[in-house]
């Protein structure tokens, strides 16, 4: 039976959902829960990882090192993960410090055509003998080959598997097919997928990544996560006992996790809204739509408008900044009809 | 060779020494007397060679061979090379403009500190996104003594970034933040460096973020106006697209950097602000070394 590695970042991208108010009682207590579940990798920090704290794209309740300690108290077979993005992140501001409190694996993410910007951190991470992912973002935005040389990149590099990221949940089936089984079929490390629900098609893009080829796919409880939210971790891993796939995941005990995250951690689950539709239908970052909807409401505007003109403008994660623009703009626009 | 213009030398072939070279090439004040990278196949070499300019492919040996050749090099290398030319050029009594965020000399923003840095042997051109929002960070520091926070986040074109400023994310993050707290004096600062693939390219844009406790509005447009016209002197391209603006209890300031399209097009506003005000600072020097008097 082909085992697939689960990665949990619901208190990463579930970050997003919450404003990145994310307290340490909610920390320890997902964290006692997915211990228990034998869930193999618990991802923590800011949505946009380590050193994302920032008016650009919200400051986080919480220090970095701080949700880091009490992860780390409250996990004991699960590895913990940080996310970190060169560009926001440094190897002696954040990725240094992380390790030394006793982080197991680190993903380091770029945006989909950057994976050259990953190389010192991955190295640094394989150097310190840790576990290192690479992250390709936005992928929806480029063809299979790129994603492939983009890819190979992260290999030569060191990465121990290459995860993409559908992050404005864009992906249809199809897409997935191509993107993960060129991937799949090349590289030499595991392959992994990571959902974000838009188009209600988490589950299913999770399902063909496996039949893909992948064998890491990432879940979170209930879906937690940025915009329309991502895979919900318990129908995943129930989806793939049923496939014939083992997680290793007890998958009564993922279910009680997915239980005390939706009563620890959300004031409201994860649901599709319009503005999440319109998110994936533009192909814009899921984790700009709680800005989105700030600014709407500030400059009085449809916050479907921002989408589209934002997805016109092909933004990346990281440009919140001109969510402001663009909503100037736009009530500029609408005074001089 | 004119003999009012100062003798220069590009150490680095990449996309910031081409682009130096041709704007130096249009300079009444400088002369490109050799350019120097490490492979003359590679793509920058081979446009030096099409205007003409004299090439090397021996690095900082092709300068410290005929010291006499140069009165002033711009290393456009990598903050690492930086590190191991800087104290040879200095042995070699010649001027170091370090176009890398390596930090070995003093920091130079044009539009702000430009006087004080003709002092120096080797002056530091901080970053791209350091010379776009440095100036904003110094007008609104001007205007209140007791900021708290200052962030800048500098969006540039994924096809404008070469690979040492790709290895360099890092050191780019450190200096323009330690270049934004210096010149503003801002408690404390950050700086987000985001690269971007679309296709065609965006034109670079940097936004600045700031924390005042009671902002007077009217004062820091005042300031910030003032600020943008002195950088439009040296980046004609610099504009401000989102003047100071009072949004969710901070201040927002957003400027767009056009380039010249010299050796990347337009979208490379990266480029020209830093080989821009790197060509303002080396001129200043000549200028004074030859008693020039321009206003």
């Amino acid at each position: 039976m082909k085992n697939i590695l689960i990665t949990d970042p619901t208190l990463r991208d579930g970050s997003h959902a919450v404003g990145h108010q994310i307290s340490a009682a909610q920390i320890a207590a997902y964290c006692k829960a997915a211990d228990a579940a034998g869930i193999p990798i618990v991802e923590v920090g800011h949505g946009n990882g380590m050193g994302a704290s920032s008016l650009q794209v919200g400051l986080s309740l919480l220090e970095d090192g701080e949700m880091l300690k009490i992860a780390r108290e409250n996990l004991t077979t699960s590895k913990l993960e940080i996310f970190v993005l060169p560009g926001f992140a440094t190897i002696n501001k954040d990725l240094k410090p992380a390790l030394e409190a006793g982080v197991d694996a680190v993903r380091v993410a770029a945006h989909c055509t950057e994976a050259d910007i990953t190389e010192r951190h991955i190295s640094f991470v394989r150097e310190k003998g840790k576990l290192a992912y690479g992250c390709l973002m936005m992928t929806h935005m480029v063809s299979k080959e790129t994603l492939l040389e983009e890819a190979r990149k992260m290999e030569s590099y060191g990465a121990q598997g290459v995860i993409l990221m559908d992050s404005a949940g864009a992906y249809l089936p199809q897409d997935v097919k191509e993107k993960v089984g060129i991937l799949a079929e090349h590289l030499n490390v595991p392959v992994g997928f990571h959902a974000h629900n838009n188009l209600s098609m988490a589950v299913a893009n999770s399902v063909a990544a496996v039949e893909a080829g992948a064998s890491i796919l990432d879940g979170t409880a209930k879906g937690f996560g940025a915009g329309a939210g991502n895979t919900p971790i318990e129908i995943l891993v129930a989806v793939l006992e049923k496939m014939g796939y083992s997680t290793g995941i007890d998958l009564y005990k993922v279910l009680d996790a997915s239980d005390v995250a939706e009563k620890e951690l959300m004031k409201v689950l994860p649901s599709i809204k319009p503005i999440s539709v319109i998110s994936g239908l533009a192909g814009v970052f899921a984790g700009f739509s709680k800005h989105v909807e700030r600014v709407a409401t500030e400059y009085k505007l449809d916050p479907r408008d921002i989408f589209f003109e934002l997805g016109k403008r092909k933004v990346v994660a990281g440009q919140e900044d001109l969510i402001v623009e663009v909503a100037i703009q736009l009530s500029q626009k609408r005074k001089t009809q | 060779m004119d003999s009012k213009k100062l003798k220069v030398a590009i150490l680095g072939s990449g996309f910031i020494g081409t682009d130096l070279l041709i704007k130096i090439l249009r300079s009444k004040y400088l002369d490109c007397t050799l350019f120097v990278g490490r492979n003359l196949q590679s793509s920058g070499m081979s446009k030096a060679v099409s205007l003409g300019v004299a090439v090397s492919d021996r690095s900082i040996e092709a300068i410290a061979e005929n010291p006499k050749n140069f009165e002033l090099v711009f290393d456009a290398t990598s903050a690492h090379f930086h590190q191991i030319h800087a104290p040879i050029l200095k042995k070699l009594g010649i001027i170091a403009i370090d176009m890398t965020p390596a930090q070995v000399g003093g920091m130079c923003i044009p539009a702000v500190n430009l006087k004080e840095c003709l002092d120096k042997d080797n002056v530091n051109m901080v970053t791209c996104g350091g010379q776009a929002s440095t100036p904003i960070a110094y007008a609104i520091g001007q205007v209140h003594k007791d900021v708290d926070y200052i962030e800048v986040i500098s969006t540039i074109a994924s096809r404008s970034a070469g690979p040492a400023t790709r290895a360099n994310m890092d050191e780019y993050i450190e200096t323009t933040e330690k270049a934004v707290k210096v010149f503003s004096g801002a408690k404390k600062t950050k700086a987000v460096l985001v690269l971007n693939p679309a296709q065609p390219c965006i034109n670079m844009q940097t936004t600045v973020f700031a924390k005042i406790s009671k902002p007077d509005m009217v004062a820091i447009n005042i300031a910030v106006d003032d600020i943008v016209k002195k950088m439009q002197k040296y980046v004609p391209g610099y504009s401000l697209v989102i003047s100071p603006t009072y949004e969710n209890n901070r201040v927002i300031t957003m400027v767009r950097v056009q380039g010249a399209g010299d050796y990347l097009p337009s979208y490379a506003g990266n480029l020209d602000i830093i080989n821009c005000a790197a060509i303002a600072t080396a001129e200043e020097y000549a200028k004074r070394k030859y008693g020039i008097q321009e206003y």
